[in-house]
């Protein structure tokens, strides 16, 4: 029996279903499919890759019952956790949770470069070189993915910052590399003996730099960050792939390297920032820069009164943020909206890109309350259709919809696409306080003539433009 | 017959470079709503390292490289668990409007 060909057919297996199956989830007619064939070429690798314990060398063989015991459990004590904790987490935490398990991957990858060196595996100058660089990349997106975690799950609210950061973050950069060419050099003069101490050190600087790296960014940047790391994190998993001579790692490895980094750019694109500004620079210190004067006053509105000419009207275009799913109020929101589309009335969703806290996070949000996706439409999609609504309501949404960013040029968010609600009819914005948005930017459309807010908790306005509704059709049918 | 792969220099570049044409490609075209899905699943299938950790742990030959390696397999698994259940359980609610129950 030759295990290394069933080994081999496994992989090229794995890393076809993993392809395949990303194609299908980038429609969302067959998505669900595709996670599930993505999810049998994982399993097929990992069942596969038991095989080598049938090919190990005569030194590994004294170990081999332990080792594969270990990595026995270790599956399962890391599939069951992750499985719980994945099955648990609310939506909104979505985000987060991804964060984490993204830093497990490349730690994982870190941690095979680190066996890989203290073994003395290789002496060979690419194989050192890569497996360094992929220690590195993956040391930075474990260490920043915890961080991230942590800012968006509350555990960390400062955002720390420290005169000369930049300065010390290059020093601990540079200093990183200088370490990690060392070792390097030092494996490949002495047949793959390592200095321990130094790798250590090298470790160490890799992860304190992605701390270094994340703390500064505050919490409206961090799904850009995610993202990065999310590319950061594949492109470690395929050095380290090159390094083990193993083509299902660099395939699924480099893919998600190269579909990684152009999420992110898609992502900063969506929030008219670039990357390398989302992390070197500080959005939140510049916010009290001269704003151009508002006219107008923010005028109050009843919820009922808002709800009745929602019913009266043919087109309601409902523009939702951050903060519906916050206030748990998508459920209410989607019984309203059928409320409205019994009494016939035209009724579309329009989501910015970064609306909630990853691009289409929002869509599943509203997926989850079980609004259909065919009413869910996106920016691009849409902006041309406010002018024809009767009514726009904004829930919980702000920058989003902030006209400054099309007019004021001194203001922080000006450049950023976003949501026509200024040309609907007439806009009712529900909104819990007068506090500004992410940003930190006055909201021209909450004092523009056609604008009304609405004051409350998201949960209880609707709730009060649901009875609204229900009264108006002479309780019930 | 000797099947045991090696992968050196242009071949890993090439690779490679295939691999990164077809990430790109595959994002390019995916609707701004299953992004967030698409970070999930690909967050998946980077899980991919669990492999090669099982490999490096299966060949581990001191207590060092066993507890480096059984942590490794520990990251992986759960990188790969837990990016599975949560792009499925996201993906599992997009539904268009005919199905709509409730």
């Amino acid at each position: 029996m030759n295990a290394h060909l069933i080994i081999d057919a496994s992989y090229f297996a794995a890393a076809f279903l993993f392809i395949y199956g990303l194609k299908r989830m980038s429609s969302p007619v067959t998505a669900r499919s595709g996670i599930q064939v993505a999810g049998i070429g994982m399993a097929v690798a990992i069942l596969g890759s038991f095989l080598y314990a049938f090919g190990v060398s005569e030194e590994v063989k004294p170990h081999l019952l332990v080792n594969v015991g270990l990595a026995v459990v270790a599956l399962v004590l890391g599939l069951g956790w992750a499985w719980r904790s994945g099955k648990v987490v609310p939506m909104t935490s979505m985000p987060q949770m991804v964060a984490i398990y993204n830093g497990l991957g490349g730690g994982a990858a870190a941690l095979i470069a680190a066996v890989e060196l203290l073994a003395g595996h290789t002496s060979a100058a690419i194989e050192l070189a890569v497996t360094i660089v992929g220690a590195l990349i993956g040391s930075i997106s474990f260490s920043g993915s915890v961080i991230a975690w942590a800012k968006l799950d509350g555990r960390i609210n400062k955002t720390w910052r420290i005169a000369g950061q930049q300065v010390i973050n290059g020093a601990v950069m540079l200093a990183t590399l200088a370490v990690g060419a060392y070792v390097a050099y030092a494996a490949h003069a002495q047949g793959g003996q390592v200095p321990t101490a130094l790798v250590i050190v090298f470790f160490a600087g890799a992860l304190v730099f992605g701390v270094l790296m994340t703390m500064p960014i505050g919490g409206a940047d961090m799904p850009v960050v995610i993202s990065l790391y999310n590319a950061f994190t594949g492109l470690a998993v395929g050095m380290e792939g090159f390094v083990l001579q193993n083509p299902a790692l660099m395939i699924a490895g480099m893919v998600v390297g190269s579909a990684g980094t152009l999420l992110t750019l898609l992502m900063a694109k969506a929030m008219n920032r670039s990357v390398s500004n989302v992390i070197f620079s500080n959005f939140g210190a510049t916010g009290d820069e001269a704003q151009g004067e508002i006219k107008g006053s923010m005028k109050p509105a009843e919820a009922g009164d808002a709800a009745i000419n929602m019913r009266y009207a043919s087109k309601v275009i409902i523009a939702p943020g951050y903060g519906l799913a916050v206030a748990q109020a998508q459920h209410k929101l989607f019984e309203f909206v059928k409320l409205l589309q019994d009494a016939g009335v035209e009724v579309k969703f329009a989501i910015h890109p970064v609306a909630g806290r990853m691009p289409g996070h929002m869509n599943v949000l509203l997926a989850e309350a079980g609004v259909p996706y065919d009413i869910i439409f996106d920016m691009e999609d849409i902006n041309g259709e406010f002018k024809e609504a009767d009514v726009a309501l904004v829930i919980g949404a702000n920058d989003t919809v902030n006209p400054a960013a099309r007019t004021n040029k001194s203001s922080p968010i000006y450049g950023m696409p976003i949501l026509n609600v200024d040309q609907a009819k007439q806009a009712y914005v529900i909104k819990r306080g007068q506090g500004k948005g992410y940003s930190g930017v006055e909201n021209e459309l909450f004092f523009a003539d056609n604008t009304n807010l609405v004051y409350g908790d998201a949960q209880k306005v609707m709730v009060a433009m649901i009875q609204a509704v229900k009264s108006l059709e002479g309780g019930g049918h | 017959m000797d099947v045991t792969t090696t992968i050196t220099g242009f071949v890993a570049l090439y690779i490679f470079m295939l691999a990164a044409f077809t990430g790109y490609e595959i994002i390019g075209r995916v609707p701004a709503i299953l992004h967030t899905p698409l970070m999930s699943g690909s967050n998946f299938v980077h899980g991919i390292v669990v492999v090669g950790a099982t490999y490096a742990l299966i060949n581990a030959t001191s207590v060092l490289e066993e507890a480096i390696g059984f942590i490794g397999v520990l990251f992986g698994a759960a990188n790969a668990g837990g990016g599975y259940v949560v792009t499925e359980r996201m993906l599992e609610m997009f539904k268009p409007s005919d199905k709509k129950k409730a």
